[in-house]
């Protein structure tokens, strides 16, 4: 049984790591653009966004002022228990939520949309947004906050199977030379991609693409991971860098996730997870150890299954 | 990479002489002192569009409007708790820009990704102000490393902690970049230019969907800020 104190401890400590340490994965892929970008307006901001994470982890000050809107994904091993089930859970997550805001101090971003009341908390009409999903075994589970933010850089559009690769390429040219010019997507980004599934669906795809997989995770299926290292190249191939300015550091990577569609469709979604890609991920065991790590390691085989019945693959998922 | 198209770093007062302001190019890094105030849509439709009085003696105490929402908060003693800074995407603004420059004097305005060139011709240079971008985005906490204080939040209760107008005093805050210079000129206009040159020979080998939406267009040399 995990006691909901433990639960509501970590995701406190979760908050504040994720508004204020840039996750290694994506400073690593920074630093080689900083390394490579040659457009001097570029390069001069990739600099000063290295020395704002220095500075971010010094003070213990929240990387970016748009502190985005925090959100929770849940996965819980089949055997995990929580001391007063998921309400007491999503009690101690909205609680978090409301505290770290005030504690860190957050951007109180969250406002009701049509009236614009504030609680100053960021909590409200689902707010935070609270996701789920679930592990064949275990009794840990995970949580992992992300604070996305920026209200651009996202798009959507139904594509259709004779549209192919090709519409795909144009609709991820459109949204990052649309959302890129005056750096209005916060890149260089990671950008997930979402393909299939519904409309919904499929913005949750890649959302999760951009914000749930980490700079170099690839696709377990070899030919996407094809296509994201094509995808990753194509958008560093603009021309254009941080800011919009001339260079090329747009990508830092290109994850692509996928969900069965209609047969006529390929839906498609385009997400940026900005230059502060807040997240933290904490597993919380059984017999409450706590372990902190940056990786969400949400995209499992036990997540990415085809067949009806689930049978584990002969070489276990890493993340059993 | 030539030395010489390196950027140059400019040391500016929040209440700066037309001549300060002349100095400035496009491209070049400014860092500010003095006192700064955040105003954004609920402090312009507040002044603006209802009427209420500025809560400060503006542009005297400070000609420098930052498009900006903290993360802050005040504490129960009435002191504050300012975290990171970042500004927030200007072009939204556009519709107040105008009037509320004339309104506060404002010389500087700081925030995300610009404003068109036609907004800083028609509203900027005739009221001879400049247009700042804050850096990244965002380098918040190296813009909350340079604010000494907090001065004061002014309609805190009616407009929320991220719409409030924050007064904060600067101290070498920065970096930000020219976008908009006194003779108007833009940035992001001139960089946009510079890519659009490339983008043709990107785009080989793609093609337009097959459901469009109206009102589409395939001029890449667009914008989608109005």
């Amino acid at each position: 049984m995990i006691a909901i104190e433990t639960i509501q401890e970590t995701a406190e400590r979760l908050m504040e790591k994720a508004a204020i340490e840039i996750p290694e994965d994506y400073l690593d892929g920074l630093r080689t653009m900083a390394n490579t970008e040659d457009g001097d307006l570029s390069s001069f901001v990739l600099q000063a966004m290295l020395e704002n994470y220095e500075a971010a982890k010094q003070d213990r000050r929240a990387m970016c002022g748009d502190t985005g809107c925090p959100r929770w994904y849940v996965k819980m091993g089949n055997e995990a228990r929580i001391e007063g089930g998921p309400i007491a859970l999503e009690a101690a997550l909205r609680r978090a939520t409301a505290k770290s805001t005030n504690e860190i101090p957050l951007r109180p971003n969250r406002v009701h949309p049509l009236w614009r009341t504030d609680h100053d908390n960021n909590v409200g009409i689902g707010a935070p947004e609270i996701e789920y999903g679930f592990e064949p075994d275990g009794e840990w589970i995970d949580l992992v906050t992300v604070h996305k933010g920026g209200l651009f850089g996202t798009d959507y559009r139904m594509l259709f199977p004779s549209d192919g690769v090709e519409g795909i390429k144009r609709f991820f040219l459109d949204s990052l030379v649309a959302f890129g010019k005056r750096g209005l997507a916060c890149q260089p980004a990671i950008i997930g991609i979402g393909l299939g599934g519904s409309k919904d669906t499929c913005m949750v795809l890649g959302k999760r693409a951009a914000c749930l997989r980490t700079v170099g995770s690839r696709n377990s299926d070899a030919r996407i991971a094809a296509m994201e290292d094509e995808f990753k190249a194509l958008g560093n191939s603009i021309g254009m860098g941080a800011m919009g300015f001339v260079g090329k550091s747009m990508v830092v990577d290109c994850n692509i996730e996928v969900g069965y569609c209609h047969t006529g469709g390929m839906q498609m979604s385009v997400h940026a997870f900005c230059l502060s890609s807040r997240r933290a991920v904490a597993r919380i065991h059984g017999d409450g150890r706590v372990e902190y790590r940056t990786d969400p390691d949400w995209f499992t085989d036990y997540q990415r299954r085809e067949s009806v019945e689930w049978t584990p693959p002969q070489s276990l998922s890493k993340s059993a | 990479m030539d030395t010489a198209t390196k950027p140059q770093q400019i040391r500016l007062s929040t209440t700066p002489s037309r001549a300060d302001l002349e100095a400035l190019k496009i491209g070049d890094i400014v860092y500010l002192d003095g006192l700064i105030y955040t105003a954004r849509e609920g402090v312009y439709k507040k002044v603006i569009e209802e009427g209420a009085d500025l809560p400060l003696d503006l542009p005297a105490e400070s000609a420098v409007n930052f498009h900006c929402s903290p993360a802050a908060t005040v504490n129960p003693d009435g002191s504050f708790n300012m975290g990171a800074v970042t500004a927030t995407a200007s072009f939204r603004f556009s519709k107040w820009i105008g009037p509320w420059i004339e309104r506060s004097g404002a010389r500087i305005i700081i925030g995300k990704g610009g404003m068109t060139s036609k907004d800083y011709r028609e509203h900027f240079v005739p009221n001879g102000a400049v247009y700042l971008t804050t850096v990244g985005y965002g380098t918040g906490a190296l813009l909350g490393r340079g604010i000494k204080q907090v001065k004061a939040v002014h309609w805190n209760k009616e407009l929320g902690l991220a719409q409030a107008m924050w007064v904060i005093e600067a101290a070498n805050m920065g970096p930000f970049i020219v976008d908009g210079d006194l003779a108007g000129n833009s940035l992001f206009e001139r960089e946009n230019a510079r890519i659009a040159a490339n983008l043709d020979k990107v785009y080989e080998g793609t093609r337009p969907a097959v459901l469009r939406r109206f009102g589409e267009t395939d001029d890449r040399t667009d914008e989608v800020i109005g």
